[in-house]
């Protein structure tokens, strides 16, 4: 399999000196570790929120760092949690003293190495908070977690965690607004090819030209169901009832969703699919505050996409839609 | 050499010890892993262990508690996933209790912080074919013998290890209920569990250390009865 790499081994190190560069203004990386964090790090008197895990993901998650989101981002090797005291560091380097609101995804690595550096600093006097995020409803549990995966709908929770940090909110506030997020949303994707991690190769599992995979997660892992080929109409829907059965919503809710690419697939093929997400919401009565389509959170060069539907009430409005200067998000 | 510094440098050695342990058993470990796992137990400890040894090596002016605390840190960043957090997380941590050295109970105090440290952060208990079936009959063994049968530490010491035998073999049987190897299924029934192993791997390293620090040979036991508290073994 053809990639555009030097070395599986310092391909994560690469990358972030690539990101540095381009964004030269916004982000910078902290000596000797693979942690970003935003160039104006600590910010004075602001809750810090934090995220991190494996690379393969991107824009996620250094691509949220700047006004309005992350402060700090660790990059894990592909598919693979950062360690400990790659967190701790974030964590030193972007408190200001007003505490750091850790975003979690759940899987078992990332919440037991984000869980040790908590409770490190912690030990150091830091003040901190997290938040677990589960949005993925098509498993209980995965090869990789207990309990739902963390998937897109935690860029949602960048987004609102952010915007109520910079407002000035306290430690307290930025995680309660978390947690509303992580309790009014849901995911679920597909994909139409494996991906190709560096260091393997080859595809991390095999999948037929007529087959598709229903209910996958971010890590090459196959998912739930194999079917065969569908429509984009059929997946859309397949994918949609899936969500709104777990989140159960009421007519004339107003939700924010995410059309989000895998790494390989054209937006061409993003917005026929949003094109029929809002048709069935509509058919619903649930209403579309806004509507973002795009690559998000992806796995590398999968071709697949994710449907996320979060709730929204006028306080998860006014927070998605506040200001965000990120290098893969812009709200003005 | 005072004892301080003499109980430092057979920190020390235990460590290094540890390290060429695990590399010798490093095929073993991910065998193991490889049957109900994602096979890179054996790897990732032998990388972190060995960094380890380098790491406590080059202490200016080691003591109990500092090599402890060095071992965790370098398998906190080393060993990665979720061995890095419990091996090196917990051993970070408990290696608190050993601030005024190392004492019969200031070793029991260290087993049991670095226990609870992987209860709270695996939320495994005994029965779900996981280190803890080890850990657990280990910890509760090595405490009832200083404390109420009053051995001498090596001696306990040498109990505990034998319960951790009895755990890893426990792990064989039975259905896994946590970690990677419980979604397996009953296809985990019949291996021994990776985790449970490199436990009883590491402790049967500090047992032999320790001897070899008090120059005296390991203590034969009687391994017929390890404790657990009660309420802790599952029946399903």
């Amino acid at each position: 399999m053809k990639k555009l790499i030097n070395d599986a081994e310092t391909v994560v190190d690469e990358m972030l000196d690539g990101m540095v560069a381009a964004y030269p203004d916004t982000v910078r990386r902290l000596p000797d570790t693979q942690v970003l964090v935003r160039d104006s790090a600590p910010v004075d008197d602001k809750v810090a929120v934090v995220s991190g895990g494996g690379s393969g993901h991107e824009p996620t998650h250094a691509g949220y760092l700047g006004e309005g989101m992350l402060d700090g981002a660790a990059a894990g090797e592909v598919f693979t949690s950062p360690t400990a005291d790659e967190l701790e560091a974030m964590v030193d380097a972007c408190d200001s003293g007003a505490g750091v609101l850790l975003v979690i995804k759940n899987y078992e690595g990332d919440v037991m190495n984000f869980e040790t550096a908590g409770e490190m600093v912690e030990m150091e006097g830091t003040e901190v908070a997290e938040v677990v995020v589960d949005d993925d409803v098509a498993v209980e549990d995965s090869l990789y977690t207990s309990g739902r995966r963390g998937v897109c709908g935690t860029i949602l929770v960048h987004k609102a965690a952010g915007a109520k940090a910079a407002e000035g909110a306290d430690l307290d506030e930025v995680q309660r607004v978390a947690h509303k997020v992580v309790n009014n949303v849901g995911t679920m994707g597909m994909a139409l090819t494996s991906c190709v991690t560096p260091e393997k190769g080859e595809p991390t599992f095999d999948l037929g030209e007529d087959e598709i995979e229903l209910g996958i997660g971010i890590h090459g892992e196959p998912g739930v169901e194999r079917t065969e080929a569908m429509s984009a109409d059929e997946i859309t829907e397949e994918l949609t009832e899936a969500v709104l059965d777990d989140l159960e919503l009421d007519a004339g809710q107003e939700v924010v969703t995410i059309v989000n690419g895998m790494g390989g697939t054209p937006q061409m093929e993003l917005f026929v699919v949003n094109r029929r997400l809002q048709e069935l919401l509509g058919e619903r009565d649930i209403e579309t505050w806004d509507a973002w389509v795009g690559d998000y959170m992806t796995s590398l060069d999968m071709a697949g996409c994710s449907i996320t539907v979060c709730a929204v009430d006028e306080e998860l409005k006014a927070l998605l839609g506040a200001p965000a200067e990120t290098p893969a998000l812009t709200v003005r | 050499m005072s004892p301080e510094s003499d109980a430092a440098a057979a920190a020390v050695a235990a460590v290094e010890n540890v390290a060429d342990r695990i590399e010798t058993e490093r095929e073993h470990l991910t065998d193991l892993d490889s049957a109900i796992g994602d096979a890179d137990h054996g790897g990732n400890m032998a990388r972190g262990w060995q960094a380890a040894a380098e790491a406590v090596t080059d202490l200016d002016s080691p003591t109990v508690e500092a090599v402890v605390k060095t071992a965790g840190k370098t398998l906190l960043s080393e060993v990665g996933g979720a061995s890095g957090p419990l091996y090196g997380g917990s051993l970070v941590f408990a290696s608190a209790e050993l601030s005024d050295g190392l004492t019969a109970e200031s070793a029991v105090a260290f087993a049991e912080t670095y226990l609870e440290k992987v209860q709270d952060r695996g939320d495994a208990k005994v029965g779900d074919k996981t280190m803890i079936d080890a850990l657990v009959p280990a910890v509760h063994t090595f405490k009832k013998s200083v404390e109420t049968d009053d051995l001498p530490p090596l001696d306990a010491l040498a109990k505990a290890v034998a319960a951790a035998e009895h755990g890893v073999a426990f792990t064989v049987p039975i259905r896994a209920a946590k970690g990677r190897a419980s979604y397996l299924g009953w296809r985990s029934v019949g291996h021994q569990d990776p985790g449970a192993t490199s436990t009883l791997y590491i402790m049967e390293e500090l047992l032999a250390t320790a001897a070899d620090h008090l120059d005296q040979v390991v203590p034969s036991v009687d391994a017929t009865s390890p404790t657990i508290p009660d309420g802790e073994a599952t029946e399903e």
